[in-house]
């Protein structure tokens, strides 16, 4: 077993005395009379301030410093460490951080421990590192007192100790009780240790803001991707489409000029039709890169156009406010691939979209009468979409049995729309 | 209405706005005021009173859809001003809510790619000048294959008449396209108008809001 804290050492008693964690946990215990008298000393400048309401901030500050401190000190005892609790403020400035900090759990939490550390932890700290090494210590160094003093000399200041026999004897007390009182010490280190990590580090729900977090910004990356669809889509619109309309319109009055019949003629006929048919081609793939409809008209009119452009005839059923640009986006594109892989791969001769959003979630069913068996693991696109689905927290779920019909489902959560 | 007409151009891509106002120019069309972006659009408007007006869906300072606003907001000032929106996509929304502007008279929602055909693109100005509804055949083409109520009712037939109707042709070109008698373009029409419960009122109108119930299913 990896031992990672002084409790686990002493589920070792033989090994523990000759390991490493009678140093660690009497370290962190030193440490902590330290950082404890310390702290009361602040503290007690500060509570004398907080009479003038002044301190009342820089006690706050206190806290989170001590807080911070005090989980790096938290290595000395164990191995594993703590994570700060503290969320980072969405803007810089003093103003911000107190703000955060003062709606914060973490920070009352770290206040707490720093007035418990510093009025009753820390002297028990000394205490105790007093009681279990020092006194061993000055029984240890019972000869060597004897030598210095001369004829006699007390020991602990108390048992006066006359001759070498007697000393010796001390000593040998000492050190059994040095090594038996290893064990308390490691006992109190590691309930020490326990307390400030339930005290200072995250609890669950703070980690799950951290998730949450992770989440944002997983849904930045989609962002950013999608802004990036936008651009190649204008860019195309603006640029490329342009010209090869102003090209068709050339072309097509160098028809009307061309004398019918001519071979010229019928070249630029030729050239016509090619330039009118790449022009179709990229309103196609330009359309699928980014639908306008989409950001002009929302999802509804978006969807409705997907029906109708789809090869299977669709029954649709839309009924939607205008939602989150990422939410519609993703929305779009799962039905969209949803009715490709129907005119693809289903055989139906019939489908039907409904679109609703109720109470703070957008649905989208699309069902088909096809042969079923689609299998969403088998790496179609509905894979990655459900990937990006998921990144708004939302699910895409499919069924569809063998013989069909084939089931698909979209829930998105979403904030109702602001209009 | 005037052979040659005064238009106001709206396109912010400069390349496809002077092509636009040469080729406009050759088949002896006024081009009153060429600007990029919908605010000019509105001023030149204001300034020129133009017989037409032409633009771009998408434009400055949004990009988005700016020009189909501008064109909406315009007609809902003046609703019988005609205005021939060009856009890069097969669209109903886009179709739908500049047919729902004004009276659904007098305006027109083609391709870009269009402008190529450029006889085409002269014929739906002409059209759309006179107070014609023109819907880019693509869009119809895309919307003939939904089969939905409340178009269950038509007959296939109907249905591309219907069809026919909103890409803005009259009956005489609808009986030659089908090669059939105008007689016979008249009787289907008829028969569209009974079964999606459009009552008799000043024919145009009705032609209109036909397309419109087609459009919207």
């Amino acid at each position: 077993m990896d031992v990672r804290t002084p409790w686990q050492a002493l589920t070792r008693p033989l090994a523990y005395p000759r390991s490493v964690w009678p140093w660690r946990s009497a370290g962190y215990l030193a440490s902590g009379a330290v950082t404890g008298a310390a702290a009361l000393a602040v503290l007690l400048v500060l509570a004398m301030f907080s009479l003038l309401l002044v301190g009342l901030p820089l006690l706050l500050f206190a806290g989170v410093a001590l807080g911070g401190i005090e989980r790096r000190r938290l290595r000395i005892a164990e191995t594993t460490p703590a994570a700060d609790p503290h969320r980072v403020p969405d803007t810089p400035g003093l103003a911000a951080w107190l703000r955060i900090r003062v709606r914060e759990q973490a920070t009352w939490r770290e206040l707490a421990y720093a007035v418990l550390h510093a009025t009753v932890l820390w002297p028990l700290d000394l205490i105790v590192l007093a009681v279990c090494l020092g006194l061993p210590a000055a029984l240890l160094g019972a000869p060597l007192r004897l030598a210095l003093d001369g004829q006699e000399t007390k020991v602990v200041k108390a048992y006066l100790v006359t001759s070498y026999p007697e000393a010796f004897a001390a000593s040998l007390l000492g050190a059994v009780l040095l090594v038996a009182l290893l064990y308390p010490v490691a006992a109190l280190a590691g309930a020490r240790a326990a307390m400030a990590r339930a005290l200072l580090a995250p609890r669950e729900t703070e980690l799950t803001d951290r998730i949450g977090e992770v989440t944002r910004s997983r849904a930045r990356l989609v962002d950013a991707f999608e802004a990036e669809r936008r651009r190649i889509e204008r860019d195309l619109h603006d640029g490329a489409q342009q010209r090869l309309v102003a090209l068709t319109m050339t072309l097509g009055l160098a028809r009307l000029d061309a004398p019918p019949g001519s071979p010229l003629g019928d070249q630029l006929a030729k050239a016509h039709d090619e330039a009118g048919q790449v022009l179709t081609e990229l309103r196609e793939l330009i359309h699928g890169i980014h639908p306008q409809v989409l950001a002009d008209f929302g999802l509804g009119a978006a969807l409705a156009d997907a029906a109708d452009r789809s090869a299977v005839p669709v029954d649709a059923d839309i009924e939607l406010p205008r939602l989150p640009t990422a939410v519609e986006s993703a929305g779009y594109f799962a039905v969209c691939e949803a009715l490709a892989n129907i005119g693809k791969h289903s055989g139906a001769t019939k489908a039907r979209l409904t679109a609703r959003y109720a109470s703070g979630s957008l649905t989208l069913l699309v069902q088909d009468d096809g042969r079923g068996g689609a299998d969403p693991a088998g790496g179609s696109g509905l894979t990655g979409l459900a990937d990006r689905i998921a990144v708004l927290d939302g699910t895409l779920t499919i069924s569809s049995p063998p013989g069909g019909p084939t089931l698909i489902r979209v829930e998105i959560p979403c904030p109702p729309p602001s209009a | 209405m005037p052979s040659s007409l005064r238009v106001v151009l709206a396109e912010d891509s400069v390349l496809l706005r002077e092509g636009l106002i040469g080729l406009l120019a050759r088949f002896g069309h006024e081009v009153a005021a060429a600007v990029g972006d919908a605010e000019a659009l509105r001023e030149a408007v204001a300034a020129h009173a133009p017989d037409i007006v032409v633009t771009d869906v998408r434009m400055p300072p949004g990009f988005q859809d700016e020009g189909l606003r501008a064109a909406v907001a315009l007609r809902a000032a003046r609703p019988e001003l005609p205005v021939l929106v060009l856009s890069q996509y097969v669209q109903r929304s886009y179709a739908t809510e500049l047919l729902d502007s004004g009276d659904g008279t007098g305006v027109g929602y083609l391709l870009k790619d269009r402008i190529g055909q450029v006889e085409e693109f002269l014929d739906a100005l002409t059209r759309v000048a006179a107070g014609g509804t023109v819907v880019d055949p693509e869009v119809v083409r895309q919307l003939l294959r939904r089969r939905r109520d409340p178009l269950a009712a038509l007959t296939p037939r109907e249905r591309e008449v219907l069809g026919l109707v909103a890409e803005g042709h009259s009956n005489g070109a609808i009986a030659r396209r089908l090669v059939v008698t105008e007689a016979a373009v008249g009787k289907h029409i008829g028969n569209i108008l009974g079964k999606l419960d459009l009552p008799p009122a000043e024919d145009t109108h009705r032609r209109v809001l036909a397309v419109l119930t087609y459009l919207r299913a």
